[in-house]
């Protein structure tokens, strides 16, 4: 065996890859996509086993093992059951660009819902926020929208503000 | 389980933030050679080997191809998982379940990875299901920012308390030659001046980012025997999956499902009644500070809302009731394809009485955790006499 060579000497390779994924997102997603691109209407799927409303919305109800029974609205508003803001820096790998911090980030109980979505929140300020505040999704308007979960912008505090 | 499987054997690197001097398969066959070596073994007497890392942290794709030759695999059953963060432990499990199997007697696991060579943060985001959740995802500190908000709003536990698991865990680490992070001198203060990532956690609450590989030698009852005189018997192995979200648990980090789904078979299937009291040593994977207390909670270390008070007393340090981490833990070490592995090691070498100068004395019966993805999580517990 040869002696590992001193630090300064030892070869490093650069690799730059670009790869493009196109995912087919399936049906379940397809079709809440749809219904918030074109409707700004949030759904997730009942369980005819606990009763349970799991959003984001799936053919199986997980705990159960029984096919979920039927789709329901939820949402806009719900409530914030947990959250942070984040302080350091990071690439959204959906468009490659540093996001800027500050920015608050949350579980959402969405009305009617028994399951959290992650999404991110308009009030950046940690003193504004806490587990149980009320809060409702902000859409993009309807032109913008592409059919992915950032047609929601992120969720802001409920209030006079957010109904249009 | 059909017959009993024991770990005669474990090596690890010496764990820092870059190995410029060696490439993966190099470094990987360190701790090969560290695990054989310990116990004068060679790779000749290994029937089959599992390796397990994250592929795309280091943008390589069937690595144990070319690094076959380098842990003694060619012309060899080699099996390779890659499962997240989890992954080591579950190297470890799926070797103890090959030798009891009957099948092999001599099984070489392998976790391992070198975080230096790429974009863990962005990688790490591809966890999430394309439709879902990576559209919204902040990365593994947001995600963990949120679970360890919904364990503060639940336990009551604070930031001292959470303090004072980094402090053991860096503190723990100046024992044990092999830890990245080792600071003697950390204090409580320091970590809450830490800079702020995802509130509640700071720096010095998240685990760092580490080049290692880990390697262990599960091997079959007479063979154990001949080969090291005090085996480290696999008494109970574990694997347990949450459902599909990171959003469907309602109570995420303050109750983590298949954490305790996990233990309670563990615990159950090697007899044991009280963790506290039978458990010598615990092995646990804390990504973060926060993570730990609620690991207690759900280990059954102690009841719900108590995991602060647990460090607050003592009962998890080196000299205390349970230690926890007595190898400095993932908040000191975290090189994450072996990082799971490296739990199990760890328990493997207190029950051995091989640990060197962070050695609890009298092991008998010892648990190790892995943990990762969406909640996935293995236990394992280790004895010193055959089940």
């Amino acid at each position: 065996m040869s002696t590992t060579p001193p630090i300064d000497s030892a070869l490093r390779l650069e690799y730059v890859a670009d790869f493009e994924y196109s995912y087919a997102a399936g049906k379940f997603a397809s079709r809440f996509m749809d219904a918030l691109r074109n409707e700004a209407r949030i759904q997730g799927t009942r369980c005819g086993v606990c009763d349970k409303v799991l959003v984001p919305p799936r053919p199986v109800c997980g705990l159960c093992l029984e096919r979920t029974a039927e789709w329901v609205d939820v949402g806009p508003g719900g409530v914030i059951t947990g959250y942070t803001v984040v302080e350091v820096p990071f690439i959204d790998p959906m468009t490659g660009i540093k996001r800027p911090i500050p920015y608050g980030f949350a579980f959402v109980r969405l009305d009617g819902a028994d399951t959290n979505i992650y999404h991110f929140l308009e009030e950046s300020r940690h003193d504004k926020i806490s587990i149980g505040m009320r809060i409702t999704a902000v859409f993009k308007p309807a032109p913008e929208r592409d059919g992915t979960l950032a047609d929601i912008i992120h969720f802001r505090a409920e209030g006079p503000a957010a109904d249009e | 389980m059909g017959r009993n499987a024991a770990i005669v054997a474990a090596g690890q690197t010496d764990h820092v933030s870059r190995r410029l001097d060696v490439s993966i398969p190099e470094m990987v066959r360190e701790a090969v050679d560290r695990c054989l070596g310990s116990k004068d073994l060679n790779p000749g007497q290994v029937d089959a080997v599992v390796v397990g890392n994250m592929e795309l942290f280091e943008g390589i794709n069937f690595p144990e191809l070319w690094m076959a030759s380098a842990i003694g695999a060619a012309g060899k059953p080699l099996f390779k998982l890659n499962n997240g963060g989890t992954v080591g432990a579950s190297v470890a499990v799926a070797a103890a379940h090959l030798v009891a199997s009957g099948l092999y007697d001599v099984v070489l696991g392998i976790g391992y990875e070198k975080q230096s060579e790429g974009e863990t943060q962005s990688a790490i985001t591809t966890v999430g299901d394309p439709a879902w959740e990576r559209s919204v995802m902040a990365g593994a500190i947001g995600n963990f920012g949120v679970m360890a908000s919904t364990y503060v709003a639940e336990s009551g536990v604070t930031a001292e308390q959470a303090a004072k698991v980094t402090v053991k865990a860096r503190r723990n680490a100046c024992l044990n030659p092999h830890a990245h992070l080792q600071s003697p001198d950390i204090t409580v203060e320091e970590v809450l001046a830490s800079r702020m990532l995802a509130a509640p956690l700071r720096l010095l609450d998240m685990c760092p980012s580490s080049d290692g590989a880990c390697a262990v030698v599960m091997a079959a009852p007479d063979r154990a025997r001949e080969m090291t005189p005090r085996p480290a018997w696999v008494a109970a192995t574990e694997t347990a999956h949450d459902t599909q979200f990171m959003g469907d648990s309602p109570k995420r980090l303050a109750r983590m499902r298949s954490l305790i789904a996990a233990s309670d078979s563990v615990y159950s299937k090697a007899g044991i009644v009280d963790p506290r009291a039978e458990l010598d040593v615990a092995e646990v994977y804390e990504p973060a500070s926060y993570a730990e207390l609620a690991m207690y909670e759900s280990l059954r270390f102690c009841d719900w809302g108590e995991g602060g008070s647990l460090v607050d007393e003592g009962v998890t340090l080196m000299d205390g009731e349970l230690p926890v981490n007595p190898s400095g833990g993932v908040l000191s070490t975290n090189p994450v394809g072996a990082t799971a592995l490296i739990r199990v090691a760890e328990a493997a070498l207190q029950v051995m009485g091989e640990a060197g100068d962070h050695q609890i004395p009298g092991v008998e019966t010892a648990l190790a955790t892995g943990y990762g993805g969406n909640a996935w999580t293995e236990a394992v517990i280790l004895k010193g006499s055959a089940p």
